[in-house]
């Protein structure tokens, strides 16, 4: 059998890729990349968001949206995220300026604010847990738990990528694959910070309305 | 993206990394902050002290500073412009943001009719065999 495509002898054959892209900026196409994977994280959270917002009102007879969140407390959450990311900001500033000290600083504060994030989302999961409003207890809760620690978990892992990257800069200081490795982290940080917008929006205050 | 684009961009590398746009400033960070936190304050205020008295009116505004406020993250944390890499990243943002704004009004759109036009039947049904 003879293939098709095959180019003919005494033919040069094809080429079906840019040849110019040799020699290209590696970290460059890294960002780009990087940026490509949290657009297609955004699609994952847009569906679950879909999701919440078919089944957010069917409450089999369970608890509602009013009867079991605390804004206030999605409030000082809200602040933690705020304030992780502004200080991952100023990390990124003193790693344009070769400060490594200050890098690991910002950056451990950064980490610290993360973790008081997650720390207050597992209690208020534990808190809906005692009040009766487990993820079975209906669609609502199912798809609310579903949203809601996808994004938790997302964090949980920025952290523990938080901490890998500190250990680097410590061991090997901030060359080149180290800034490149942060500013993905960094971009996968702030893109946290745009989906709990949504969630706290969506979810918890036009959820408590009506 | 074309050959000058790749030039430009070859030029700048020596041992340290470099991105096009850069990582802000002080200052950039600190507006975004603070433009953040007064689009977060007005709309808890909104909904926790009841303020406008009318739920829908409130929903609709806090979706329109839940919006705002994820563009304001964009432009000043994420450094989001139509020009870094070659204006790719925006190209893909936009496919995505297109994508997701079909996703959740379509699902929302025809979950909602599904609901209104088939629920109330089944519901009946039910109640009278119940009876």
């Amino acid at each position: 059998m003879m293939h098709t495509d095959t180019a003919p002898p005494g033919t040069a054959a094809p080429v079906f890729y840019v040849t110019d892209e040799e020699g290209h900026h590696s970290e460059g196409s890294t960002m780009l990349g990087f940026w490509l994977y949290l657009m297609s994280d955004c699609l994952i959270f847009a569906t679950l968001f879909a999701t919440y917002g078919v089944l957010g009102r069917n409450y089999a007879a369970g608890p509602s949206q009013k009867d079991l969140f605390d804004l206030t407390g999605i409030a000082v959450n809200t602040a933690m995220l705020l304030f992780s990311s502004i200080t991952y900001g100023f990390a990124m500033l003193e790693m344009d300026k070769d400060n490594q000290r200050r890098t690991q600083l910002w950056l451990a504060v950064t980490g610290l604010f993360g973790v008081a994030f997650v720390a207050l989302e597992i209690r208020e999961f534990v808190h809906l847990f005692h009040e009766g409003a487990p993820p079975w207890r209906s669609a609502f809760l199912s798809s609310f738990y579903t949203l809601v620690s996808t994004h938790g978990l997302h964090v949980s892992f920025g952290i523990l990528w938080l901490v890998t990257l500190m250990i680097q800069v410590q061991k090997y200081g901030l060359v080149a694959a180290n800034k490149r490795r942060l500013m993905c982290l960094s971009m996968f940080w702030h893109f946290l910070d745009l989906i709990w917008i949504g969630v706290f929006t969506v979810v918890y205050l036009i959820g408590v309305l009506e | 993206m074309s050959a000058d684009a790749t030039h430009a961009h070859g030029s700048h590398e020596h041992d340290h990394v470099h991105t096009e746009g850069g990582h802000g400033s002080v200052k950039a960070y600190v507006t975004g902050f603070v433009l953040s936190v007064i689009l977060t304050v007005i709309p808890f205020w909104l909904v926790m002290g009841n303020t406008l008295d009318n739920s829908l009116v409130t929903t609709l505004v806090v979706l329109v500073l839940g919006g705002v406020q994820m563009v304001v993250h964009l432009v000043y944390f994420l450094h989001m412009n139509t020009k870094s890499e070659g204006g790719w990243t925006f190209m893909a943002m936009i496919f995505t943001v297109t994508l997701v704004a079909i996703m959740l009004s379509g699902s929302v759109w025809v979950m909602y009719h599904m609901n209104r036009n088939m629920m109330p039947a089944a519901h009946h049904e039910l109640l009278q065999k119940m009876r």
